[in-house]
């Protein structure tokens, strides 16, 4: 249960972080919260010769306006997303996951900008970037860019991250008046990861939804975005039928994997409950 | 814009100085970089009020505070605290602040062997110092990543109940 040795390197600008990494043949790993970095460090899941210390870099911090976006820092902490009025009031759909992402001790280090990066598909915020439509800003040894969250996630802990790139900031559209949120997850006990959890995003008319974005996670290998059931109330308000229909579009859009402690019939079973009940809320308004 | 030394790559187990301030007492020891803060408080520090359990974040038996925040001293490497002021158990019991959830615990039996007390009473301690009026479901809440291995928790949340009342009646956090 101790990590194998390595260097520590504390960088205080984005340049000496991606030196060091480069320079350490990329056997390095980038750390900031620690709080899933750590535990896999200390299992020796990972060994690297490097650990570039990114949490005293200035230019990752801090959430601001910018344009229509929100942008929030890569190092902001999950305690941060609860307590910072920016993320309330124009990324609410954060503010209602962000109690749902782990302990309070583990919010008071782990940051949004690991936890995007890291991209566990049980995690709460990887899968809310996706019903947010928000974009990753990553820097790297050949520049700066912006992939959208669409494109980010590749497969189990996979993204679009080079060996070498950091996020610098995750730039979320602005929540706009005639829109509507919704989050949930069933989990065993509070704080633990959920067997089935979503996050949702419509525009609407009146009650009628133009636009809508349905994210779930815990469900397969990446969070994963149910566009048949997205596609299955367009149009429409959300009364009892319309919520059937998204229901039963849902078993064409997941396929949980075979092999884990929870049968996928079960969790696909739990995610168009959850479906149910979130669509509900979000009819009603609330 | 350099600042990394290359001969740093070299030498992966060589110790660093690390200088931090704990329990009001400014300290500097040389640690591995791989040393995780509750084996450097444990033993090197002979600090044994923080305790190891699960050594992977999730029983909570080795919190501390970190600038003023409850960590778990599992999930970091002592060379990240490097600069930062950390209270422990032993501090935060001879300043007084938790005086009042350490003689509640005591005489509702919200502890038997003891050894998830200190990170029960670290987690409290926050919790009261951010939210003056909790209800049962906000301390379960808080306490949820604490396990209690004996009493069952709900003499744990009965202590932390009952100080959070005290303390608004006596005119509000100490
Ligand atoms: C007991 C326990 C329970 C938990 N429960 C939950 C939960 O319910 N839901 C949940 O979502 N999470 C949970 N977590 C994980 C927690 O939220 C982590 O904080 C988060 O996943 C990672 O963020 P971090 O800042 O700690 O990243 P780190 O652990 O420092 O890093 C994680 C990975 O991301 C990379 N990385 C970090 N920052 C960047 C960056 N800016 N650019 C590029 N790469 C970067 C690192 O190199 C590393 O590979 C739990 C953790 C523990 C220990
Ligand atoms: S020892 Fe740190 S949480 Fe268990
Ligand atoms: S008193 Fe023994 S584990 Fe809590």
């Amino acid at each position: 249960m101790k990590a194998r040795a390595f260097s520590y390197f504390r960088a205080a600008t984005i340049d000496q972080a991606l030196h060091a990494h480069a320079r350490a043949g990329d056997d390095a790993r980038f750390i900031a919260g620690g709080q899933s970095l750590v535990p896999a460090l200390s299992l020796r899941l990972q060994a690297p010769r490097l650990l570039i210390d990114i949490t005293h870099i200035a230019e990752l911090r801090g959430v601001r306006r910018e344009g229509a976006f929100l942008r929030i820092g890569a190092l902001t902490r999950h305690c941060e997303m609860l307590s910072e009025p920016l993320i309330a009031e124009f990324a609410p759909l954060l503010r209602a996951a962000a109690p749902f992402v782990a302990h309070p001790a583990i919010r008071n280090r782990g940051t949004f900008g690991g936890s995007v990066a890291h991209a566990d598909p049980a995690s709460e915020f990887p899968a809310m970037t996706l019903a947010l439509g928000a974009e990753i800003e990553i820097v790297g040894p050949s520049g700066s860019r912006r992939v959208k969250a669409d494109d980010f996630f590749v497969d189990l802990f996979e993204t679009a991250l080079q060996p070498g790139e950091l996020i610098t900031a995750v730039f979320v559209p602005l929540f706009k008046a005639d829109q509507r949120f919704a989050f949930d997850e069933l989990a065993r006990r509070r704080g633990d990861y959920a067997l089935v959890g979503c996050g949702m995003l419509a525009t609407c008319t009146g009650d009628r939804i133009d636009d809508i974005r349905i994210s779930f996670f815990s469900v397969g290998n990446t969070p994963t975005r149910v566009k048949g059931t997205e596609a299955a109330l367009i149009g429409s308000s959300l009364g009892a039928e319309r919520i059937a229909a998204a229901q039963a579009a849902l078993e064409g859009d997941l396929a949980p994997p075979e092999g884990d402690e929870v049968p996928p019939a079960m969790r696909l079973h739990l995610a168009r409950v959850l479906l149910g009940r979130m669509l509900g809320r979000l009819g009603a308004g609330a | 814009m350099i600042g990394f030394d290359e001969s740093l790559l070299d030498d992966a187990d060589e110790t660093v100085r690390v200088r931090f301030t704990i329990n009001g007492r400014k300290v500097a020891c040389e640690v591995a970089p791989r040393e995780t803060l509750v084996d450097c408080l444990r033993n090197v520090l002979e600090l044994t009020g923080t305790h190891a359990g699960c050594e992977m974040g999730a029983c909570g038996a080795c919190l501390v505070q970190l600038d003023g925040r409850a960590v778990h001293a599992c999930l970091m490497f002592t060379v990240q605290a490097d600069g930062a002021r950390i209270d422990t158990i032993e501090g935060l019991t001879e300043s007084g602040v938790i005086a009042d959830l350490q003689a509640e615990f005591h005489r509702r039996n919200a502890l038997q062997c003891g050894f998830c007390t200190p990170g029960m009473l670290v987690n409290a301690h926050e919790l009261l110092s951010q939210v003056t009026r909790p209800s049962r479901e906000d301390i379960r809440d808080a306490l949820s990543g604490n396990y209690c291995r004996c009493t069952g928790y709900e003499a744990i949340v009965d202590a932390i109940d009952a100080v959070a009342k005290a303390r608004i009646e006596s005119g509000g956090p100490t």
